[in-house]
């Protein structure tokens, strides 16, 4: 039965409600990218989300739409999903540091003791 | 916009752990107790993907087909500057749901796969956009209440604990808050406007204080136990506490319009603090629910429709080494 609608571009559109043929196929809705915004000039891009586009630049268009509405954006990056490189979360360990690297830490770099204790003798 | 997820029945609290490796369990737990996020790449039980993938899924669901009630009135909208509001509201609407799916795919579900159970009547969604926008001043207290509503399960909804959803949710909150504020201030131009503009307004309250009623899910006396739901932090509040939160922010401010609500009930018990209310109709919910609404047909109809007809266009533009590979965060 062709549906009636209080909406009249539905009514217009003459749509059959036994109609079944939407069903998405694999990659109908092609493959995914990462968006990344910048807010303001001088600051870091930063990852948003994800969507979906066949190329790169309806992905920037589509990112334009999804990401930059209406929050401050001055510049997009997209990359595709399958090109971006992770590490796991298992391996989070990877990070941590160890007491024996402390000279790589500024807080161990105390000269201002030395400095004082040479005035003092100096002075003596 | 979204009211609240039906959890399914998925019997008692112990077989949502059922098989699980008890070690990684308790690890899982304690990250979520210390409020950590987690990602799509962290363990997780099967459970708790499960039932996030439905929530989530059906989130986006409502998004797109929220659109449908309140763009009805698009095309008839009373002057150009609501006319243009409008439009904003909806392709925000669309967009919302377009950050869900892509906040859903994370957790391994495609977004063809998830397309296809709404157009065949397998997924839900929320229940509340079955019914039709029959005035101007419909889709106005649509934008108002609906929203508000929204508001209230999403704000709860972002405290919860998988990061993918959070992150979507506080972006899509930050546009709810135009939604609302456009709402309002269509529904105090007709409830302070002609006599004529009055009753259209008065007669759209009446229509959908029984849909907004059920929008946040069947009362705790019914529904299930979600006690594993809440520690794991997918379900944030109960259903009730919701609908309370819902009638505190906003029947003093319906009845400051000089608006009534069609329940002699309604009050608030000074004592307790909580408002009395006559219980919703869940029988009527339950059918709605599942298709027997004025507009289930239409919505997916409308929906088949629109993935029908984009499909040339998807087509011409698709490359052919294109594959798919999940979201990351």
């Amino acid at each position: 039965m062709i549906i009636k609608s209080l909406d009249p571009r539905i009514t217009r559109a003459g749509i059959d409600d036994e109609s079944k043929d939407g069903t998405q196929q694999p990659l109908d809705q092609w493959h995914t990218y990462e968006v990344f915004q910048q807010k303001k000039r001088g600051t870091h891009h930063v990852h948003v989300g994800s969507l979906h586009a066949p190329d790169a630049e309806l992905a920037i268009l589509f990112a334009k739409e999804q990401y930059a509405r209406r929050g401050q954006c001055v510049n997009l990056w997209v990359v595709k999903t399958a090109d971006v490189f992770a590490t796991e979360y298992e391996d989070e360990d990877i990070f941590a540091t160890t007491p024996e690297k402390k000279y790589r830490e500024p807080e161990v770099y105390k000269v201002m003791d030395r400095i004082q204790a040479f005035k003092a003798k100096q002075n003596s | 916009m979204y009211g609240n997820a039906y959890v399914e029945n998925t019997g008692n609290n112990n077989s949502l752990t059922a098989g699980e490796d008890p070690v990684k369990l308790a690890e899982f737990e304690a990250r979520i107790a210390a409020g950590e996020k987690i990602e799509p790449q962290d363990w997780m039980p099967k459970e708790y993907r499960r039932q996030l993938i439905r929530m989530i899924e059906q989130h986006a669901h409502s998004e797109i087909i929220g659109s449908l009630p309140e763009g009805t009135w698009i095309t008839r909208a009373p002057g150009f500057r609501r006319k243009l509001a409008l439009m904003a509201k909806v392709q925000d609407e669309v967009g919302h749901a377009q950050l869900l799916y892509s906040a859903c795919e994370t957790l391994g579900k495609s977004r063809e796969d998830m397309i296809n159970d709404l157009i065949n009547g397998k997924s839900k969604y929320s229940n509340i956009f079955n019914y039709p926008a029959v005035t101007w001043a419909d889709s106005a207290v649509i934008a108002w209440l609906v929203d508000a509503g929204a508001i209230i399960n999403q704000l709860t909804n972002s405290k919860g604990s998988y990061g993918p959803y959070c992150r979507a949710l506080d972006r899509i909150c930050a546009e709810e808050s135009f939604h609302l504020k456009y709402g309002h201030d269509n529904v105090v131009f007709l409830a302070t406007g002609t006599p004529k503009q009055r009753e259209m307004v008065q007669e759209a309250m009446n229509r959908w204080w029984a849909p907004l009623m059920h929008f946040f899910g069947p009362s705790d006396k019914i529904s299930q136990h979600t006690e594993t739901l809440m520690k794991w932090k997918v379900k944030m509040a109960s259903n009730d506490d919701m609908r309370q939160q819902f009638l505190d922010m906003y029947v003093p401010k319906i009845w400051d319009l000089g608006l009534t609500v069609p329940d002699h009930n309604l009050k608030k018990n000074e004592e307790s603090g909580k408002w009395e209310y006559t219980e919703p109709d869940w029988e009527e919910f339950k059918r709605v629910i599942n298709g027997d609404g004025p507009c289930n047909k239409e919505r997916l109809a409308v929906r088949r429709m629109a993935e029908e007809k984009g499909r040339w266009v998807r087509n011409a533009i698709l490359k052919k080494d294109a594959r798919y590979v999940a979201p990351l965060a």
